[in-house]
């Protein structure tokens, strides 16, 4: 019972961040200078157009009326056409977000396998050169911008060793796990110096909390301390962190289909910048702010069912 | 100063130490090392360029590096290593004009719902919970496709996002430092609102903001330079590490030196203020 009740408080309390969120999508375009309607329309756009997109937004009503509008045909789906495209934006985020989610789970898959393993040694060898070497070397991986890191991979594997593909997307499951894995490499070197970091902590906040300790005096062998307490806790800590690093992500992969000409909603983006294409931009940052809040509730539903104590907060 | 001595009082004892453990900190001692030296790059990278950044010699294209052209030329003919130098007092300008403002609006925000709380904090709570709900790039580069990309509207976009994570920062330390009886005591005195915040409450709230303020700075390189290659950021001609790698990127099987050295200066800039930042937060935490 408690559990949908925190469920439900936890909706209603997005409802107010949901309308401010749709407030900073709705003023960003309001932002340009002079005319949203000649924007939005394009350059090459006759008076007859600009007419008909000034009605269509209601941009002679006040505001207020302007905004409702947005909202109401947002919530029905109507995220206006898109002027690069010339097709509905809903249909055209829609035909890319697959690959953009394809290409953020096979990231998160293989940043725990990288994150994982290592914070554990480091943990586990803490203050040793075990430990500073790991640290050592996702420092210097924070330090590293997302795009840079993709172009030093595909420059030495797949242009220079030509081990994998230099672009494309692939047919079937298996081919596109082999045409993204560079790209994943990529965005997860970025989301595992960041995973490790955490979840060392995590995972040093673990081994020296007293039940822990209790286990080591009850003279349990240090397996069983490992396995059965320390790595089940803090694989808690990385869903919650992978969780909350859910922007990062997102940032992460759409530089990364740009670097990989992957196309995905991150590149859309883009293509939309340099077009002007605004209901397209408008579309894609609602788009990113919608995954990343299902993301971020996901992780909220999913750590009050692990531990019920957050329920009472 | 009369209300100043209780703190500082306690401070002077530990202070010197401090010093002297920062300056036994491997770590901290070399990203100071850097950050030193890329200040000096950038504020007097004519001393150090051997040529002018954006003079072009086509009798010189895309040439590997030499005694001449330690990182080569690009494909102009122009020096890549000079160029690399004079994009230093660019990314270091990035690294502190892309944050200082978000820091001082976000701490005074932040210190004002802190202390009066009430309806102002109920909305400032929303209005994070809406901003972070973008990711930090997407909402960046939305508002420059609005503004039009370049460095100034760059910054704006930056300030307009990044502030929240000061506010955030900020509102949480003095809420904290309410609780402390020299806060109680300033309000018993009767001074007013604005000097418990701006003159008691924020010297004591101030050093987490620092803190991230130096992780902040890395991010900026990063973030400047990602946007100088996506075309959003600085523009070419300018030589910024981002436009620069993104100027080499077609000839990085042949020219790789173009792009290679750029993100050079990128992860070591970036690393020294990642590690003048954690060397702070590690003098500061609590002993014992």
């Amino acid at each position: 019972m408690a559990g949908i009740q925190y469920t439900l408080n936890r909706l209603v309390l997005m409802i107010p961040t949901f309308l401010l969120v749709m407030i900073i999508i709705f003023l960003l375009v309001r932002l340009l200078p002079g005319d949203p309607a000649i924007a939005i329309a394009g350059d090459k756009a006759s008076d007859a157009d600009i007419a008909a997109i000034r009605e269509k937004l209601g941009l002679n009503a006040p505001l207020w009326t302007q905004f409702w509008f947005f909202l109401t045909n947002t919530l029905q789906g109507d995220l206006g056409r898109s002027i690069l495209l010339r097709a509905p934006v809903l249909d055209v985020i829609l035909a890319r977000l697959p690959t953009t989610i394809f290409l953020a789970v096979y990231a998160v898959s293989l940043s725990i396998l990288i994150a994982g393993p290592l914070a554990f040694l480091a943990a586990v060898n803490r203050g040793k050169w075990q430990d500073n070497l790991i640290r050592a070397v996702f420092q210097v991986g924070l330090s590293m911008p997302v795009f840079y890191i993709g172009l030093i991979l595909l420059t030495f594997l797949a242009a220079q060793l030509r081990l994998f593909p230099v672009g494309g997307y692939g047919e079937t499951f298996l081919d596109r796990m082999y045409h993204l894995f560079l790209p994943a490499v990529t965005v997860a070197l970025y989301t595992s110096a960041i995973l490790m970091r955490n979840l060392r902590a995590a995972i040093i906040e673990v081994l020296d909390a007293e039940y822990v300790q209790f286990a080591r005096a009850k003279g349990l062998p240090s397996r069983l301390i490992l396995g059965r307490h320390v790595l089940k806790n803090a694989l808690i800590s990385t869903v919650t962190l992978l969780g909350l690093s859910i922007g990062q992500l997102m940032s992460g992969t759409l530089v990364t289909e740009t670097v990989f000409a992957v196309p995905g909603v991150g590149r859309l983006m883009l293509e939309a910048i340099f077009a002007r294409d605004y209901p397209l931009i408008q579309g894609l940052t609602l788009t990113f702010a919608v995954l990343v809040s299902s993301v971020f509730l996901m992780t909220d539903l999913f750590q009050s069912w692990l531990d019920p104590r957050m329920r009472l907060s | 100063m009369s209300e100043l001595s209780l703190s500082q009082d306690v401070a002077p004892v530990q202070k010197p130490s401090r010093i002297k453990m920062a300056l036994r900190k491997p770590g901290f001692m070399v990203g100071a090392t850097i950050i030193a030296i890329s200040s000096v790059l950038a504020l007097f990278p004519g001393v150090f360029a051997p040529y002018d950044p954006n003079f072009i010699d086509y009798t010189a294209v895309r040439q590997p590096p030499s005694w001449l052209h330690p990182f080569g030329t690009d494909l102009l003919g122009r020096d890549s290593f000079s160029r690399v130098i004079w994009a230093y007092s660019v990314n270091m300008q990035m690294a502190v004009l892309a944050t200082i403002f978000a820091l001082l609006i976000g701490v005074v925000i932040g210190a004002l719902v802190g202390y009066y709380r009430g309806i102002a904090d109920m909305i400032f709570g929303r209005v994070v919970d809406a901003i972070i709900t973008f990711p930090f790039l997407v909402l960046v580069i939305a508002v420059v496709a609005v503004l039009g990309p370049g460095l100034v509207n760059m910054y704006i976009a930056i300030t307009l996002v990044g502030w929240v994570y000061y506010a955030r920062l900020m509102r949480a330390e003095v809420i904290s430092q309410m609780g402390n009886d020299y806060a109680s005591a300033g309000i018993v005195m009767g001074y007013s609102d604005l000097r418990i915040i701006f003159r008691h409450l924020l010297p004591n709230a101030i050093t987490p903001i620092v803190v991230y303020w130096m992780t902040d700075m890395a991010l900026a390189i990063l973030l400047g330079s990602s946007l100088g290659y996506l075309g959003l950021g600085a523009q070419p001609p300018q030589a910024e590490w981002g436009v620069l790698i993104a100027e080499g990127r077609n000839f990085i099987t042949t020219a790789w030196w173009l792009s290679l050295m750029p993100g050079i200066a990128i992860v070591l800039t970036g690393l020294g203020f990642s590690l003048i930042g954690d060397g702070i937060a590690d003098l500061l935490r609590p002993r014992g």
